[in-house]
């Protein structure tokens, strides 16, 4: 590595262009939402960014019940699809992690080939999946008129009456199952990560002295992989809360997101301030997380992924 | 050892003899075997019944009713598709190509020179990567909004080359961590100057992680919806764009079909890039 001084001119010949691309077309767009967060609305959805209108209100405002509410909800929706994730993910990195080398990258590709798709689409495919003549609804009113036909069959009467859908679009178990599935290899892949440099022996040890496989994986397998557990969570728990798109096609009135609340701000409400406080609001806790991410990191040595 | 050659040897048990699962087969169990098949399903169905259903002759589109191509013929001739493809795949071709130049430009910087600050400066770099995307997409609106540029096709690739810039760097500098900076002094030594240097031994060295890096570009930008939602006029529709419209409007054949060819290209596009990667990686220059 050279110091920049020995070659002022290659240095600012290959820095300066791509540096001042994301100065104007990224970080000034931020700074300009975050302007626009200490301002207020105009009666006709302006912005008045004088000196007498500069304040924290915006902020103030998403502690207001009828946003607190949203945001708390956010928050739990994505902790409890975290939680999934790692209750599908430990297991499946485990399995890949300990599989045979043949298959370990068959199935590695295999987790990753879905999230190459397009978001829109595996989010759209769920909408089918779930609707209310969907394919769970429709395997569920096949095996109900199965059962209802054998027990007509035996001459009983059809004990489980007619079939009704489930309501299964349209909720908060939706955007769940969406987010889940929209974000789980960014559980897996850190998951996989450190398994696979687990140093087996470790566990051969703990079999040997007469542990058994679950006493050995929770107080071998899982403690040992914990930085890649605490990232795994740390970035599935970052997607997502900043979910916009799989509550938007997901979701009902009882599933709306920060995503939602900020893109309905800056579109049919005319709240640009207010949006651009919530965006904050948002980014701050990115910077948290990150933050708590780079701690935990240093502590353990070396980078956690 | 008489008796059971004598008797008939219950052969294909035998053969595998439980034994063979080491105490860390994990893999190997049953169980394990499920929970993996259990998560391939719930990875795998959702898509795979999309695919299949855009092949299916029903306009509801609930049960199977037999196989037609009918929807492909409907996409492909559906003006406005076709108007939201060009658009994709133009966007698409411009932000690649500056995004690339410019983050290959950002991988070699970072990866050739200390400079004051270089970890804030790395950090920030980074950041269009894992901010969320909807604050992304909100400013960018912002900026366009308040120099008061109209929204349409120039303010989509803007964008895109914006967020491409980041990942570009990320897989270019990959790509420079192997490489040896001896190549260089050796070349400088043999009287080459500074830009012939580059060209003929620091420029070959970083192709693949370049082309990679491109093509990566190009697929974020083919796939992106959020920041192009809020980025995207009138007469800039993408296909991503189109299709979550025509999605909001009802769920149809034309829309599966629609996916699966964003699907099949998308994932072309991004196998074509892992072999360039690894190619790359294996070769010397």
């Amino acid at each position: 590595m050279q110091n920049w001084r020995r070659n002022k001119f290659a240095f600012s010949v290959l820095f300066l262009p791509p540096a001042a691309w994301l100065v104007i077309f990224f970080t000034l767009p931020l700074a300009i939402v975050w302007v626009y967060s200490f301002g207020a609305r105009g009666p006709l959805g302006e912005i008045i960014l004088d000196w007498s209108a500069v304040s924290l209100g915006n902020y103030a405002r998403s502690l207001e019940w009828i946003n607190l509410e949203i945001v708390a909800k956010s928050i739990w929706i994505a902790v409890v699809a975290t939680a999934i994730c790692i209750g599908l993910g430990f297991p499946l990195a485990m399995g890949i992690a300990f599989a045979s080398p043949r298959y370990r990258n068959i199935l590695l590709l295999l987790v990753i080939l879905p999230f190459w798709t397009n978001l829109l689409i595996r989010t759209y495919a769920w909408i089918a999946v779930l609707r209310e003549r969907g394919h769970v609804n429709f395997a569920l009113e096949w095996l109900h008129d199965t059962i209802n036909g054998g027990l007509a069959v035996l001459g009983l009467p059809a004990l489980l009456g007619a079939f009704e859908p489930l309501q299964l679009l349209y909720n908060q178990n939706a955007v769940i199952i969406g987010i889940v599935y929209v974000n789980l290899p960014f559980m897996v892949l850190p998951l996989y990560a450190t398994l696979e440099k687990l140093d087996r022996s470790y566990l051969e040890a703990s079999l040997d002295l007469g542990a058994g496989q679950w006493r050995t994986l929770f107080s071998v397998t899982v403690p040992l992989s914990l930085p890649g557990i605490s990232t795994g969570v740390l970035l599935t728990f970052i997607l997502a809360l900043g979910s916009f798109l799989t509550p938007d096609l997901l979701g009902g009135p009882d599933s709306i997101m920060i995503g939602n609340l900020i893109a309905q701000q800056f579109g049919s409400a005319r709240d640009w301030p207010f949006g651009a406080a919530l965006s904050f609001l948002l980014m701050y806790a990115t910077f948290i997380i990150l933050w708590v991410k780079a701690m935990v990191a240093k502590r353990e040595g070396g980078s956690a992924f | 050892m008489s008796i059971s050659t004598a008797t008939a040897t219950p052969a294909p048990r035998l053969r595998r003899p439980r034994r063979d699962i080491g105490p860390l087969d994990y893999t190997k169990r049953a169980w394990m075997r499920l929970l993996l098949a259990v998560n391939f399903v719930f990875l795998y169905f959702p898509i795979v019944a999309l695919i299949a259903f855009s092949f299916n002759d029903s306009k509801r589109n609930i049960t199977w009713q037999g196989f037609t191509f009918k929807y492909y013929t409907q996409a492909f001739n559906n003006n406005a598709l076709q108007d939201a493809f060009t658009n994709s795949l133009m966007i698409a071709a411009i932000s690649t190509a500056v995004s690339t130049v410019l983050g290959t430009m950002l991988g070699v910087a970072l990866h050739r020179y200390r400079f004051p600050a270089k970890d804030v400066v790395e950090s920030w770099v980074h950041l269009p990567i894992v901010i969320p995307e909807i604050c992304m997409g909100v400013a960018m609106l912002a900026l366009f909004a308040l120099i008061k540029f109209p929204l349409g096709l120039a303010t989509v690739i803007v964008s895109h080359i914006a967020f491409s810039i980041p990942f570009v760097a990320v897989v270019v500098r990959a790509r420079m961590a192997g490489f040896d900076l001896s190549l260089e002094e050796a070349s400088r030594d043999l009287g080459a100057n500074q830009w012939q240097t580059f060209w003929n031994v620091t420029f070959p060295y970083l192709i693949p992680g370049a082309v990679a890096g491109g093509l990566l570009a190009l697929t974020l930008s083919l796939d992106d919806f959020v920041i192009t939602f809020f980025t995207s006029g009138p007469g800039s529709t993408t296909f991503p764009i189109k299709i979550y419209s025509m999605v909001r409007f009802s769920v149809t054949p034309e829309v599966n079909a629609a996916s699966t060819i964003l699907i099949v290209l998308t994932l072309t596009l991004t196998v074509v890039a892992m072999a360039m990667q690894g190619r790359g990686g294996n070769k010397k220059i």
